[in-house]
């Protein structure tokens, strides 16, 4: 692994905040990508909650074997990832190209594709398309692009209900709640919490049901069968865009995405622009890398593909929204651009152990873990979920797992970089972290400083209770606001030394390397 | 200007600042040099059989064998043990049903959704069989029938024939034509969606099974 872990480096963009020239970000006030409150705030809420970190601990456990299991039995696993991000890398580096060709592909099939600059625009184009369809309900497959938009609050405010299908996105639904995971957004709910919310909801379940995950699985069965069998108009996401051929790629399970994407007369697709891949043949690398990452199989049980209208066989009007949201922004940065190589599989949360301990929602955006705080900043500006990139240990464990090789550390180093970067072009005042990092220049370049502000520190142990420090006083406040600080030992290392060696402050013994601390040329 | 070239516009405008690192943009490509990871079989007859078998057992597909000459009574007993009766077949299935199913071929006009809904199953051909992941794939051909039929009935017979399996994912997509409605299957419908518990059965068809058939 090459993780760079090396100081913030120069910002990979010259000018401050966002100038005319550079690509807008994704709108506020609409969507699902910023938080209510900043990651350490929601973090400490969600870290309250015992019943969540169970839930937690379990379902990422149990996936991390699942999917380890499934990576060892391909010999060229590495081959794969290595593809995979070769294949993401050079359609980035000809995004418009291939977006290009592959409207002109959907298009010649009898597709039709609209282009949305932000989550507004998605939402009245998809809209209007509900309503040229005469249709008052939607049935949806599971789309991260569609909640980032924030379609179904759209769709609402025109009088029209979407109805989510997904198991997961329905127990989210009913629970009146926001997903917390990009595979299974209802994985911080366990058996007995969905069987409370499908009584209290779904109105047409026996009162005998059990928190048997069978038995949850039959009651969505039956909950949905009449809508799938009845809609008019399905919505769904697509894993993959091929520019080639014009094909749509959708990735599932249950049956669900099958059921939108086939029965209904009019096919709506809402696909971000960076979901493009170039070849037909590069859908024999994904539909490899993208399961075994994501759900642990050598296979999901269903994939759906289509190439505009095939006539007399599914939808007859099929429509294809590219959404951009933010997304150029990203590709702007020459090292953040690669957070737009995501396929949406979810191994780097199964392995984060932030994540494991907060769970999805203290990220307060559609895509939460190690690739959301990477990716949510880029398409919202950093300052609008600055916390974010902190919101890592930078083990690296999320890089060590990607199928498509985001080097998510070297990703959160850089965008802490810029953070610090566009916080002192705009602020006039330095902040708390300047001004510790100049003391700390200061007393480190003189050991007689630095031997005093030492033995002050011992006072701090005024302020400890049973060894730790829980709130320490500004400007320090900060650090404690997230963490408990030691309460200082009741000497310093140099009084030790002295009461143990005397005064003797003569050579050094053998080996010992404390000299460099008399060293004044630093 | 319109919502299409000002996406546009900003990607180009983002490739001029934001070209990677080896700034590949205006680079031109490398020659290929092909790739790396497996694209060509290592497997080849019983042995491919056995292992898509194997793989459709892992997850929770019925699989039988057959020959020619013993394929019309692998399919009767399926269907016997399904108690299916009213089976719906896509157009130019040419496979030997028994007497006591009542084959509704799926031709204009359509049955709704509603009406397969009502069938006891369907039975069908496929495209390709991807050994490794086993995974069935359908394309639509005849044979395979509109999407719907092999969606909506609760129990779906498939058929594939020994000349139809590969060992690789590369190999199926290789074979395979993107003009087509294609719908990749491996086992019947699942959900993980509950504390990652594997459980079989949702919306699509909850019973697979599986005729493989050689010689």
């Amino acid at each position: 692994m090459t993780t760079f872990l090396g100081l913030p480096g120069r910002p990979g963009r010259p000018g401050s905040r966002q100038s005319p020239s550079e690509p807008p970000h994704a709108p506020r006030g609409v969507g699902h990508l910023r938080a209510a409150d900043p990651f350490p705030v929601a973090a400490r809420r969600a870290l309250a909650d015992a019943q969540l970190r169970r839930n937690l601990s379990k379902a990422t456990t149990t996936i991390r074997a699942k999917r380890a299991a499934v990576v060892s039995e391909l010999p060229d696993w590495e081959e794969l990832r290595a593809a995979g991000e070769a294949i993401k890398a050079a359609t980035m580096a000809d995004l418009d190209r291939y977006l290009g060709q592959l409207e002109v592909a959907v298009t010649a099939r009898g597709g039709t594709v609209h282009w949305a600059r932000d989550a507004i625009e998605a939402g009245n184009i998809v809209t209007a398309l509900v309503q040229a369809a005469g249709a008052t309900e939607v049935v949806k497959v599971k789309s991260l692009a569609t909640d980032e938009i924030g379609l179904n609050d759209a769709l609402a405010a025109a009088g029209i209900a979407a109805y989510e299908t997904d198991l997961a996105e329905l127990i989210v639904q009913l629970g009146h709640d926001r997903p917390s995971h990009i595979l299974v957004p209802a994985i911080h709910r366990n058996r007995s919490e969905i069987r409370d919310i499908f009584l209290r909801e779904m109105g047409d379940v026996s009162p005998d049901l059990t928190d048997d995950p069978a038995a949850l699985a039959e009651a969505a069965r039956q909950h949905l069968r009449r809508k799938f069998l009845s809609a008019t108009v399905g919505i769904s996401g697509a894993n993959f865009g091929v520019a080639e051929t014009g094909t749509l790629c959708v990735v599932e399970s249950e049956g669900n995405g099958r059921m939108c994407v086939t029965l209904p007369q009019t096919l709506i697709t809402v696909m971000g622009i960076e979901k493009v891949i170039p070849s037909w043949a590069d859908l024999g690398v994904f539909l490899q890398l993208l399961p075994r990452s994501s759900t642990g199989e050598r296979m999901n049980p269903y994939t759906s593909m289509w190439t505009g209208v095939t006539p007399g066989d599914g939808p007859q009007s099929v429509h294809l929204v590219l959404l951009d949201n933010g997304r150029t922004a990203a590709l702007a940065d020459p090292v953040g651009r690669a957070a737009l190589h995501c396929i949406r599989c979810s191994a780097c949360l199964n392995v984060c152990p932030v994540y494991e301990r907060t769970g999805g929602h203290a990220y307060g955006s559609v895509y939460p873990g190690p690739i959301g705080a990477v990716l949510s900043p880029q398409l919202t500006g950093i300052e609008d979920n600055a916390s974010l990139p902190y919101a890592s240990s930078l083990c690296g464990a999320c890089y060590d797992v990607c199928p498509v090789k985001i080097n998510i550390p070297e990703l959160l180093v850089h965008l802490r970089a810029r953070h610090v970067e566009e916080a002192r072009r705009t602020h006039r005042l330095p902040s708390a972290e300047a001004i510790t990092m100049a003391a700390a220049s200061y007393l480190l370049a003189d050991p007689g400083r630095l031997a005093a502000a030492q033995s002050a520190s011992r006072s701090g142990r005024l302020l400890g209770r049973r060894g730790k420090i829980t709130a320490l006083p500004p400007p320090l406040a900060a650090w404690t606001r997230a963490r408990d600080a030691p309460v200082p030992p009741p000497q310093t290392f140099r009084q030790w030394w002295h009461s143990q060696h005397g005064d003797d402050r003569g050579g050094p013994a053998p080996g010992d390397r404390s000299d460099r601390s008399d060293r004044s040329d630093q | 200007m319109s919502a299409r070239d000002e996406v546009l516009a900003r990607i180009r405008a983002a490739a001029r600042t934001g070209a990677g690192k080896a700034g590949t943009a205006s680079s031109p490509a490398a020659p290929s040099p092909g790739p790396r990871y497996r694209t060509r079989s290592e497997l080849a007859g019983p042995q491919l059989l056995e292992l898509l078998a194997s793989r459709l057992t892992d997850y929770r597909a019925l699989v039988h064998f057959a020959s020619a000459a013993t394929l019309a009574d692998e399919i009767g007993a399926a269907l016997q043990r399904r108690q299916a009766r009213r089976i719906v077949v896509p157009p130019a299935l040419r496979l030997p049903l028994p007497s006591f199913v009542t084959a509704i071929s799926d031709t204009r006009p359509f049955l709704s959704p509603a009406g397969l809904a009502a069938v006891d199953g369907v039975v069908t051909r496929a495209a390709v069989a991807i050994a490794e992941t086993g995974t069935i794939v359908l394309d639509g051909s005849p044979g395979q029938g509109r999407r719907a039929i092999s969606l909506v009935p609760d129990y779906h017979l498939c058929v594939v024939d020994a000349g139809q399996v590969v060992h690789l994912v590369p190999e199926a997509v290789a074979r395979l034509s993107a003009g087509r409605p294609l719908t990749w299957i491996s086992g019947p419908s699942a959900t993980s969606d509950i504390e990652l518990e594997r459980v079989e059965g949702v919306h699509g068809p909850r019973t697979l099974e599986v005729v493989l058939v050689s010689g």
